[in-house]
């Protein structure tokens, strides 16, 4: 296990040094560099001087680098040009909400794709099925921005059943802090439970087929330990995948959710920073979020050899 | 040649008063078992009409190639199709004294793995990947014998040390992946054997494994046999295997029974063409090396177009009209042998020649 | 067998039977051309939307972009069959334009990742140590939870339609040259490439001629699928104020303008998101179809093999 934990480690090495110099270009590839993009086009020869020998631009490219990771592991991802405060400190103001809704929305769509997806292969082509498979096609194809507008259309404007924008901390009481993530965690949940409630009943169809399920029914198991026991550990690994790969979706989802329901989570800070050309914040928001998700993804591949000994086992 | 011979209405007769009886003492009595499958392109039978009984502690061998419906015959009796979609049974399994295509589902499930056992084909697949292979001996034995999570563990180290398996201690914590073939076949027996049923239904237990291994392993089937009187149904392709274990035989072709009697008989003296066939098709050591190894013409025909009449009529070097539009009926031809067959004697004597099959 | 086979009579028989067998070959595939309704109602919708985005903007009276303030906000009527936008634009005119823009950028966008997917995937699969330099840049663009990337790039490069493209392209292109990468691998093992490359075939020659053929069909599915995620991701940036910019007509511009007037216009946010969905669908279950018709062996083991990552949210 500590062996294929190193590999998978080691594996991650290049895959950081593009995700680093990529972040890292983002503010280099700017039309008339750096400086000229942050202060805009009216910008006076000498204040660009000043920006350039002030963030260090002038340097060479690779000394830049260089500083910018050294910084980064002593986790400063320097300072936020319009808020006047660090980008680390910033992200972390803004963090909680995010995690907040990208709960909430995760646990929808897991309750709601799991147990419909199960039903469904158990079911083939039943009434339910065809159900499913409807509505994991037409999830796929709603984006959560359009659906959390008809939700608001809907359930906020016409019915006035939930607040359709603001957030409240869970400081302030559980109900206060949930019923304002109770839409936008379906708009965001939604497209996670198609894509999960796909996998589900694909990967369950697949393991009902094999020839250890008829054994385990000569047992003379219930179904439901058939169901749940056996077969749905064994359809694990390829959801476990959906929804390690899928939490990019989310991540990505509540930026955009956020903007449309008012909450002051990372999105909202994304949003503002590109108005106000807070580049270093943007840099750092997309670095933090793509290593939290390398860092989900590595997490799923070692919950693979929790679920399955013959990955513990055998991979060296 | 167009009437049923009064001595094979007569057998029938007898027969069927014979199987009305036997089923207090038998152990399993199968009467009239026929499989459907609905398909998009109508009702395939898989299996037809199929009668025959068994008593404690015997061994009967089913044999016939590949797409015979010896799978579907098998998992029919202790109805593993239920969960395949579109299935429908008729006729009676009667398991002593118990009739269990009407049982309940969930009386159904007390009676597989308890009362009647599974072994298949390929071990490896057939065990749960996830799980280590105490957990999946001592499954049945807790769902069962309600044992504890100890008592069960402790029961299945018996088991596995019963089936032979080598240092059992260790073995009992390890996953499938991690045994060889012939150690996996052993564990899919302890579990078939975890609750003492009276039945062992062994789908063809051996054929994924190496030759040195089936020794073995149809060794360890026919000493639990012995020691506990199980009774063995047991299905294969091999006639050698037969002959080693089975007290007796059913040939099955495209879903009926077209050939029974008892082991001696099917190498000494088989009187169906297709049973004639399988046996010429055996390759033998001592035979003479130039001869070319026999074949049966053509192929088993799908089960969704199976013939009118004899069902082996599109392969049968002797068959005629007849054959192609009557269905023979299973006839006795001597005590404890039967057969599916208009020509039976006349092959038997050499007064029918082979004709050009096909025509 | 192998003696006789010089024999006319049974030369004649094989290639009888070669002939039959080709004839149920094509009846098969047309008997699956037939039942393969995801391929047909996908094509069928999405060549309606096509032809629509063609035809519809030359037949309609009003211009997108201009505003009339007493046509402000009007619901669907005789005049304007989708009603009026916030500046007293004619809605459905608008619709019609954003499906040039949308389909236009998702076209655009799909040739390009194809192209460059194709071009990266083969010369992966080819030569080893390009292998490993691609396949890190690969690995490192996919480990970018897509839509973030996009927004960042366009936060750089700044909000036009081109920009648009850039960005997507560089977002889709890694995935679609790992599929390519992948197929390539395998047949770059089969004996047949090394029998052409013993002959003296050139590696230009092997690998556009021999390679790169046997990778269109898992491009052609994954290029559908591609096209739905463009459609998607263009309208979400726009929608964000970070795609194309404002008074164009795309349907995330549309969809962006009706949230601040949701209580007063549903038509707003209903008829753009409609043709957004519709589109979507359409290609999804077009790149589902074309899967089960070119790999009819992926359907019967029930496996869904969306490669493209999801990036729209």
């Amino acid at each position: 296990m500590l062996a294929y934990l190193a590999k998978r480690l080691l594996s991650l090495v290049p895959v950081l040094l593009v995700i680093t110099i990529a972040t890292f270009m983002l503010i280099h590839i700017m039309p008339g560099g750096p400086a000229a993009a942050i202060l805009g086009l009216e910008a006076t020869q000498s204040d660009t001087d000043a920006l350039n020998e002030a963030m260090g631009f002038d340097r060479p490219i690779a000394e830049q680098y260089i500083n910018w990771i050294g910084g980064l592991f002593r986790g400063d991802l320097g300072d936020s040009l319009f808020l006047h405060q660090p980008v680390g400190q910033a992200i972390s103001e803004h963090l909680g909400p995010t995690f907040s809704l990208a709960v909430v929305a995760e646990v929808i769509a897991l309750l709601l794709a799991i147990p419909l997806g199960i039903l469904a292969a158990y079911k083939r082509d039943s009434a339910l099925d065809q159900l499913v498979r409807s509505l994991s096609l037409v999830g796929m194809a709603v984006p959560g921005f359009l659906l959390a507008l008809f939700l608001m259309l809907f359930v906020g404007v016409r019915l006035h059943w939930l607040p359709i924008a603001g957030y409240a901390p869970l400081a302030d009481g559980v109900w206060a802090h949930y019923r304002y993530l109770i839409l936008p965690g379906i708009s965001l949940g939604t497209i996670q439970a198609a894509l999960i409630m796909r996998m589900t009943r694909s990967s369950m169809l697949e393991v009902l087929h094999l020839n250890f399920i008829k054994t385990v029914r000569s047992k003379g198991l219930r179904e439901s330990k058939v169901l749940l026991k056996h077969a749905l550990r064994n359809a694990f690994i390829p959801i476990l995948t959906v929804i390690g790969q899928t939490f990019g979706t989310l991540v990505t989802g509540a930026v955009i959710i956020e903007t449309i329901f008012n909450i002051p989570g990372i999105g909202q800070l994304v949003i503002n920073s590109i108005e106000r050309r807070d580049y270093t914040v943007i840099q750092g928001v997309v670095l933090t979020v793509t290593l939290l998700y390398v860092l989900i993804n590595l997490i799923v591949d070692l919950l693979y050899g929790a679920v399955d000994p013959r990955v513990r086992l055998d991979r060296k | 040649m167009s009437q049923m011979s009064p001595a094979s209405e007569k057998s029938r007769t007898s027969q069927m008063s014979r199987s009305g009886q036997k089923d207090r003492t038998a152990l399993l009595d199968v009467r009239g078992l026929t499989t459907r499958f609905a398909t998009e392109r109508g009702p395939v039978t898989a299996v037809d009409g199929i009668s025959f009984a068994m008593e404690p502690g015997e061994i009967i061998g089913i044999v016939g190639e590949s797409g015979c419906g010896k799978s579907v015959m098998s998992q029919s009796i202790i109805r593993l199709l239920d969960y395949t979609d579109h299935v429908s049974y008729e006729g009676e399994v009667w398991l002593s004294g118990e009739e269990l295509l009407r049982l309940s589902p969930s009386r159904m499930r007390k009676v597989r793995g308890n009362r009647v056992s599974m072994v298949f084909q390929d071990p490896l697949t057939s065990l749960d990947p996830l799980y280590p292979i105490g957990d999946q001996i001592a499954e049945s034995l807790r769902q069962h014998r309600r044992l504890s999570r100890k008592e069960a563990q402790a029961r299945a180290l018996e088991l596995l040390r019963m089936t032979g398996i080598p240092s059992p201690e260790q073995r009992i914590k390890e996953y499938p992946h991690q045994l060889s073939g012939g150690m996996q076949q052993r564990v899919m027996i302890a579990i078939a054997l975890a609750c003492e049923p009276q039945l062992l239904i062994a789908d063809e237990p051996t054929t994924a494994l190496d030759v040195t291994i089936q020794a073995q392993i149809l060794e360890l089937i026919v000493e639990l046999n012995r020691r506990l009187g199980m009774g063995v149904l047991f299905i294969t392709h091999d006639l050698g295997v037969v002959s080693e274990i089975c007290t007796s035989v059913k040939v099955m072709y495209l879903g009926q029974i077209v050939e029974e009697m008892t082991t001696a008989r099917l190498f000494a003296n088989p009187l169906h063409p297709y049973t004639q066939g399988l046996i010429r098709s055996i390759p033998r050591l001592d035979g003479d090396r130039r001869r070319k190894l026999h074949v049966i013409e053509g192929t088993v025909p799908s089960l969704a177009d199976r013939p009118e009449g004899c069902k082996f009529v599109t392969r049968c070097p002797y068959a005629d009209a007849k054959c192609r539009s009557e269905e023979p009926p299973l006839e006795t031809a001597e005590e404890g042998h039967r057969l599916k067959c208009w020509y039976y004697r006349e092959i038997r004597s050499g007064a029918r020649e082979a004709t050009q099959y096909g025509e | 067998m192998v003696e006789n086979i010089h024999d006319q009579s049974q030369l004649d028989r094989l290639g009888q039977l070669g002939r039959k067998l080709r004839r149920e070959q094509r009846l098969l595939s047309c008997f699956r051309l037939r039942t393969n309704y995801d391929l047909l109602i996908g094509a069928a919708v999405l060549g309606a939307l096509i032809v629509l985005a063609f035809i519809g903007p030359l037949l309609s009276p009003y211009d997108p972009l201009e505003m009339k303030v007493l046509d402000r906000l009007k619901p669907p009527s005789a005049a304007h069959w989708l009603g009026t936008d916030e500046f007293g634009r004619d809605l459905l005119t608008r619709v019609l334009h954003g499906a040039r823009l949308s389909l236009g950028i998702g076209i655009t966008v799909t040739l390009l990742t194809s192209l460059l997917g194709l071009i990266i995937g083969v010369y992966a699969a080819f030569y080893k140590p390009l292998d490993h330099i691609l396949m890190r840049i690969c690995d490192g663009l996919i480990a970018f939870p897509g839509i973030l990337l996009a927004i960042a790039l366009m936060a750089t490069l700044g909000a036009s339609a081109s920009n648009v493209i850039i960005a997507l392209t560089i977002v889709f292109t890694p995935s679609i040259a790992r599929t390519i990468r992948s197929t390539a691998l395998v047949v770059r093992e089969q004996p047949y490439i090394e029998a052409i490359r013993a002959q003296g075939a050139t590696n230009a020659r092997i690998i556009w001629l021999h390679i790169a053929p046997n990778a269109l069909s898992p491009l052609l599915v994954q290029a559908a699928f591609v096209f739905a995620e463009a459609i998607l991701s263009e309208a979400a940036l726009s929608f964000l104020g970070a795609g194309i910019p404002a008074p164009a007509p795309s349907w995330g511009n549309i969809l962006q303008a009706s949230k601040s007037v949701i209580s007063k216009a549903w038509w707003m946010v209903t008829f753009p998101g409609i043709a957004l969905v519709l589109s979507v669908l359409s290609l999804n279950m077009l790149g589902d179809g074309l899967r089960d018709f070119l790999d009819p062996r992926s359907k019967r083991k029930g496996k869904g093999s969306r490669r493209v990552r999801r990036v729209a949210p």
